[in-house]
This record gives C-alpha cells, sequence and structure tokens, in this order.
C-alpha cells in the first residue's frame, strides 16, 4: 500500500495549483463573478484545461494528463481553498471517470474533448432534495431504435451552463445513463441562483430523443458506469470541502493572532485557544481520510467505497465546523459580506448536500462495516 | 501492506520463519488484556511456562526492544523492519513478550540523553525484563503544572538526600527501581532546578501505598521518599541522573511527548480496533435510533483517526517530523476512546452494569485516558501555542 503520505509530486502539484489559483482565481475572483450576475468563467476553465487540469483523469492516448484520483483531490482541494468555482469537479472528475469505464471511439472522444476544455458536463441524477440516485423517476421509453426522455432531474450543477448532460433515467429493468447534447430539443434548463454563487439548474425532460449511442454502457445497468463516477466525485468534493475548511481556518487563525481586544490578541484567550486548537485536531484527522481515499481510487478502485464516503463524510462535518468557528471567532465582522467567511459558509453547505450529505456517508459506512 | 522491496521481502522471510520457530502455540491468543501481560522484574511469576520462555527467546534475540541497538539488548531495526515486524508478530496473533515503562519511558530518554555506560547499565536489564521500572513525575501539589515538583534532592557530596511525596506512581509498589523528578536547585527559575533521578525502590526511606481507583483497581500509588539517600554515581560514568543535573525538564519534556504518542496509540485502539458498530449490534440494541446514529458518528471518527495514526506513522518514517503534533493524537485518540466506552456501556444496558460482567472497568479506567500524560486541556494548550503560534 502506498504511503498516507503526499509524494513529491503531489507537494509539487499542490503548490503550483495554489500558485495559480491565489493569482487567477482568489476569493475575489468569485465575489466579482457574483456581483456581475455570473455564475462560470470560460476563459478560467481554458486556462485550467492548458494546464491539464481538465484533463487530469483522461488518458494519454486522449490527450490528457491522466494524473490519477489522488492528484485530483490534490486540485480540488485548493480550489476549496480559494473558493474556486470551475466545471472541475462535474466535468473533469465526474463525467471524466464515468467515461474512463468504456472503451469506444464515442467515449474516447469525449475525453478528448473534456481534455480540451471545449466540452463541459453536467451530472444530472438527483430529482429530490436529498441525492438518491437509486430512487430516479425520469423515465426513458423504448421508441423506434431509441428513447424518449421525460421527467424533471434538480439540483445539476453546473446544468445552467454546461453542454452535455449525463442523465439517469428509469428504463424497463433498471436504471440507465445517458449521455446527451443539453441543448437537444425538449431540454428546458433553468438555471437557480445559488446560496454559494455557482451554477445550478432545475431541468425538464419532454420527449426528449436519444439514440442507443447516447447510453453509456448498458441498457438498465447504469452503476457499473456511474458507480465509480460517483465516487470520485464525492472523493474530489470531500478533498475540496477539506481545503475550504483550512481556507476558513487559516484566515480565523490570523484573526486570532491580529484583532486586539481589553487591549491585548484575542487569541491569547483560552476559550479561543482551545476551540482553534479542537478545529485544527478535526482538519487533521479528516486530511488522512482524504488521502486515504485518493490512495484507494488509485490503487484498489473496487473496494474504495468505504474510504469515499469516510471521507465525504468527516469533509462535510469538518468543513461545517470551520465555517461556523469561523464567523463566531470573527465576531460582527464574519457577519459582513464585504468579508469572505460568508462565502465558505455557503459554499460548506452546498457541498455538504451534493452528491450525499453527511446522513447519506454514514449509512453507507455503516452498511460496508456490517452493521 | 504491499510488495516488500528485496531487502525487506527477504527480512519479512526471515522474521516468519523465526516467529514460526520460537513463538509458543500458547502466546498466540492475542490476548491484550491486564492478565496477559508481562510486565518483568525481579518479583515477577510468569503466568505460564510459555510466557516464560517466549520473553527468554525473543530478550536473546532482541525482540523484546526491536528498535534498540543490539548492544544495548534490542535488534537494531530501522522503521520499515519495525514495521514488518509487528506486521508479522499481528499475523500469528503473537502476544508481546514484555511491556513496561523501561521499554517506553525510561529506554527511549536513556538512548536520547544516556551516557554510552548508563545505556549499558540500565539498558539489557530491561530488555531482558529483569528489572522493572516506574515513574516519579506528579506530586499531589503538582499535576498539570508538573514543573512545580517539590521533592528535593539535597547535595550531600557523593548522595542527594531525597525527601517527599510522589503520586500517581503507577505499579510503583511492584517495580524495582523509579526514575523521578526531583528538584535540585531550589534558587533557580522553576524549569532550571529540576533533575531526572534513577532510583533504588529497596532505598532505605523508600515506600508505597496503592491508591484505590473508580474503577475497583489500584494500579497506581503514592510513593514517599523519607531522608532516602541515592549515590550521584552508579560506577564509572553512570551518573544516577540522566541528562545534565538540572536540566531534568528537557529529559521530562522529551518523555511527555513520547508518552503522549504511546497514550494515544496503544490504549486508543481505534480504526485498528473492532467495530463499535458491529459491537454493539451484537448487544442488539442498535435498533434505538439516537443510539445508532451515535455510533455511526464514533465509527467514522474511529476510523478517520485510525487512518491519522498511520498517516503520521508514515510521516515519521519519511523523516518528516511531527512534533508537537503528538497532542493532537493525544487529545482525540483519548476523547475517542471515552466516547467508545460510553456508547458500549449504552449499548450493553443493564447488562454491563455487574461488576463480574467485566465491562464497567474499562469503562471507568478509560476516564482517566484525557488526564494522565497530560489533560486534554493541556495538549490543546501546547497546540495552540507551538503548532498554531497563538500568544501565550
Amino acid at each position: 500500500m502506498t504511503k498516507l503520505v503526499r509524494t513529491e509530486e503531489e507537494i509539487m502539484l499542490a503548490d503550483a495549483a495554489r500558485g495559480f489559483l491565489d493569482e487567477a482565481a482568489p476569493v475575489a475572483h468569485l465575489r466579482a463573478q457574483r456581483d456581475a450576475g455570473q455564475t462560470h468563467d470560460p476563459e478560467l476553465w481554458k486556462q485550467m484545461a492548458e494546464m491539464g487540469w481538465a484533463g487530469v483523469l483522461v488518458p494519454e492516448a486522449a490527450g490528457g494528463a491522466d494524473m490519477g484520483f489522488a492528484a485530483a483531490n490534490v486540485l480540488a482541494e485548493e480550489m476549496g481553498r480559494s473558493l474556486t468555482a470551475s466545471p472541475f469537479l462535474s466535468t473533469a472528475v465526474i463525467a471524466a471517470t464515468a467515461l474512463r469505464q468504456i472503451s469506444d471511439e464515442r467515449a474516447r472522444t469525449a475525453l478528448a474533448a473534456i481534455a480540451g476544455g471545449a466540452r463541459t458536463y453536467a451530472l444530472a441524477i438527483d430529482e429530490g432534495s436529498k441525492h438518491a440516485p437509486e430512487a430516479s423517476a425520469l423515465r426513458a421509453e423504448r421508441d423506434g431504435n431509441g428513447f424518449r426522455l421525460s421527467g424533471e432531474k434538480r439540483f445539476v450543477v453546473d446544468g445552467g451552463f454546461a453542454n452535455h448532460l449525463l442523465v439517469l433515467a428509469r428504463t424497463d429493468a433498471g436504471l440507465t445513463l445517458f449521455d446527451i447534447p443539453a441543448d437537444r430539443a425538449g431540454i428546458a434548463r433553468t438555471a437557480q441562483a445559488m446560496i454559494d454563487s455557482r451554477d445550478a439548474a432545475r431541468i425538464t425532460f419532454d420527449g426528449v430523443e436519444a439514440t442507443g449511442d447516447n447510453v453509456l454502457g448498458q441498457v438498465d445497468d447504469a452503476m457499473t458506469v456511474l458507480a465509480p463516477a460517483l465516487h470520485a466525485g464525492q472523493a474530489a468534493l470531500a478533498a475540496e470541502m477539506s481545503g475550504l475548511a483550512a481556507g476558513a481556518f487559516g484566515m480565523t487563525l490570523a484573526y486570532l493572532k491580529e484583532r486586539t481586544q481589553f487591549g491585548v490578541p484575542i487569541g491569547s484567550f483560552q476559550a479561543l485557544q482551545h476551540r482553534a486548537a479542537h478545529l485544527w485536531s478535526d482538519c487533521e484527522v479528516t486530511a488522512s481520510a482524504i488521502l486515504n481515499a485518493g490512495r484507494m481510487l488509485d490503487g484498489d478502485p473496487d473496494n474504495a467505497a468505504l474510504a469515499v464516503s469516510l471521507a465525504k463524510a468527516r469533509a462535510t462535518q469538518t468543513a461545517q465546523l470551520a465555517v461556523q468557528e469561523g464567523v463566531q471567532m470573527h465576531g460582527g465582522i464574519g457577519m459582513t459580506d464585504e468579508f469572505d467567511m460568508g462565502f465558505y459558509m455557503k459554499r460548506a453547505r452546498v457541498g455538504a448536500e451534493w452528491l450525499g450529505d453527511y446522513g447519506y456517508h454514514a449509512g453507507v459506512v455503516a452498511r460496508l462495516r456490517g452493521f | 501492506m504491499g510488495q516488500d522491496s528485496g531487502d525487506l521481502a527477504l527480512f519479512r522471510a526471515d522474521i516468519r520463519a523465526w516467529l514460526d520457530e520460537n513463538c509458543p502455540q500458547d502466546m498466540r491468543d492475542g490476548a491484550v488484556g491486564e492478565d496477559s501481560i508481562c510486565w518483568g522484574g525481579k518479583n515477577w511469576n510468569f503466568t505460564s511456562e510459555a510466557q516464560e520462555i517466549w520473553l527468554h527467546r525473543c530478550a536473546t534475540a532482541g525482540y523484546s526492544v526491536p528498535t534498540w541497538p543490539v548492544e544495548y539488548g534490542g535488534a537494531g531495526l530501522n522503521r520499515d523492519q519495525e514495521k514488518i515486524f509487528h506486521e508479522e508478530m499481528a499475523r500469528i496473533n503473537a502476544r508481546l513478550p514484555l511491556q513496561s515503562f523501561g521499554i517506553w519511558m525510561l529506554g527511549p530518554a536513556l538512548l536520547q540523553f544516556g551516557t554510552h555506560a548508563q545505556k549499558l547499565h540500565f539498558l539489557p536489564p530491561i530488555a531482558r525484563g529483569e528489572i522493572r521500572w516506574c515513574q516519579g513525575y506528579s506530586e499531589p501539589g503538582a499535576g498539570s503544572d508538573l514543573a512545580s515538583v517539590q521533592t528535593k534532592a539535597e547535595d550531600k557530596g557523593d548522595h542527594w538526600l531525597v525527601n517527599g511525596q510522589k503520586i500517581w506512581t503507577s505499579y510503583a509498589n511492584k517495580a524495582d527501581w523509579i526514575f523521578a523528578l526531583l528538584r535540585t536547585d531550589r534558587d533557580a527559575p522553576k524549569h532550571k532546578g529540576i533533575s531526572f533521578v534513577l532510583i533504588d525502590m529497596r532505598s532505605e526511606g523508600a515506600s508505597t501505598r496503592p491508591i484505590g481507583l473508580i474503577s475497583g483497581a489500584s494500579p497506581f500509588c503514592e510513593t514517599f521518599f523519607d531522608n532516602v539517600k541515592v549515590p550521584k554515581s552508579y560506577g564509572e560514568d553512570i551518573p544516577s541522573q540522566v541528562g545534565e543535573i538540572n536540566r531534568g525538564w528537557d529529559v521530562a519534556k522529551y518523555l511527555l511527548t513520547h508518552e503522549r504518542e504511546m497514550i494515544s496509540g496503544s490504549a486508543m485502539l481505534a480504526g485498528s480496533g473492532r467495530s463499535l458498530g458491529v459491537i454493539l449490534s451484537e448487544s442488539g440494541h442498535l435498533d434505538d435510533p439516537i443510539l445508532r446514529a451515535d455510533v455511526m458518528r464514533a465509527e467514522i471518527d474511529e476510523l478517520a483517526f485510525g487512518l491519522t495514526l498511520e498517516r503520521y506513522k508514515d510521516q515519521a518514517s519519511a523523516g518528516q517530523g511531527t512534533g508537537d503534533a503528538s497532542a493532537m493524537l493525544k487529545y482525540v485518540g483519548t476523547e475517542l476512546n471515552k466516547r467508545r466506552q460510553e456508547l458500549i456501556m449504552a449499548g450493553a444496558g443493564a447488562d454491563a452494569l455487574a461488576w463480574d460482567d467485566g465491562r464497567a472497568p474499562d469503562w471507568l479506567r478509560s476516564k482517566a485516558n484525557s488526564i494522565e500524560g497530560g489533560t486534554s486541556e493541556v495538549m490543546l494548550s501546547i497546540l495552540s501555542r507551538r503548532v498554531l503560534g497563538l500568544p501565550g
């Protein structure tokens, strides 16, 4: 088993990513985007693609960098630290992992388009307020050689701008995953103003035509393709949440050292010191779960489910603690929009729900541990 | 565990063969409870012939203290070899041949601060399980504020005259020797007047009294020194203190860090231990939704903590020191163990309330985890000042 320590390459990748993000996409970038009423920056994604980030999980034969899941987690973690909004998770991690499960020319073309930055994806699986892919009700009715999709998907992250959709639909004897261009007739997308200033859409499908070519994997067997993609996405989202927690904690720690009250830095008060040390400890424990999830996805993907859910559950909890402590320890200024902590808090809430909340992943852990 | 590289693969094969040949069947039951531990010492009564044979064979091969240098009674294993050794021991469920404060505490202190002659004199008897040591740190007036110890050692030329009282001296009533923090300079600042001194418990004027605890056991003692004469030297270049006189705090601090790692690694079996959820599902009360939710949270945190122990070990063997961050392991690990014991009691219900059930003493004992070796609050203060750099 590879050791639970970051490799030289991973440390260099993290440093390079942080250098780039601090310059090109700090929290101020997200703020400016929000103030301009935008949720996506195509120019930023183009730069990320040029650096190989869009193709982080795309095989070299398809023009990707093929760096592996632990490396994808490193990038996601740095994006969490700087609250960078990008199609990275939906496209470079989730869609690329789904497409990698298939070895045909169509999938290779799609992967190449991802790596080049030209094609973005959104994962349209959930229909209710909680992550429950198995409960999908959207129908794909047989129609000649193809299908017609009818129904609604909610909380489709990046669904407002992505040019392709991965749609989970109910077929005769199970669930089937479709890859459909987002501009196909019958698709209506309603972008929603989300608390984290990022894109998410409600998408209705009204008799949308799909051919056999649009089916990813086998009919009635979505999970063979989707499960690895969800695991990769959940792990990367956990890494993002862990980075987010570290970012929020860093701001809080700096504030404890500079803010004075009663003539002394507030960080000299034991009540705050112990809370800060507890939060740091929580971040450290979560970081181990993140590292482990990446190692398992790279080394033993068939048995990675426990590691992934452990990481997502821990990261969700740690990020929530970090932002709540962050606002409280900053006092009144933490409540102001002018200050960045609120951005961290809102992203933490969205990240907590997406791809399964704490309870969902705790349930997976319990089942896999045998109780 | 994955593929070992060439040398390590050979090493693993050697260890496996050695264990196969030398570990008695009765020592392969994986027992870890108090009754199964071999503590050694002059008064030790082996619980079985197998226990005696196992200790003797391990000590001869250096495997009672595998990482100590060969000349001091160890096998001189490096970290990678040590990991393999423990993996192979675990593979056959082998008991540890010997456990003691000499191995855990005094040995590391001597290896770090002792003279060569001191090491040759004191370490091999520890490795062979001949001398059992105890620790004389805390006093009635010096708990978390350990550096304020008052037990005094007056300079009488060729010996120290020691007077005072130590408390929480684990198994002092069964120990042969004690390593103690004594005040050797009453005028110096409190951290600069302490020496780390080695004392024979048979010395005239030294006495102990066990303290009854809430768990019903009495592993801790009070130890009294009433005009005890401690020689300044036990032979050529074998001073009775470790490190320099009045610099015992350096040794104590080093050992406290070591002790924290030990407590978080041993008392707390999170991650490597049995699933709490499985243990409680056997007791049949996991259908209580509130208990189940608490157990799920604990399971998640224990698994993540187990990975953290592994990560810190891997960091250490990769040469990335963890230093004061070990206070985090101590803090998190002991708090998790307390939660685990609470949930085990809650899951067992009335079944665990009778003394002869055996779960209550473990539950009660766990309450000391976050006190001994530095309280959780002291750990948090260490982290906030030394790791986070918050003002003191």
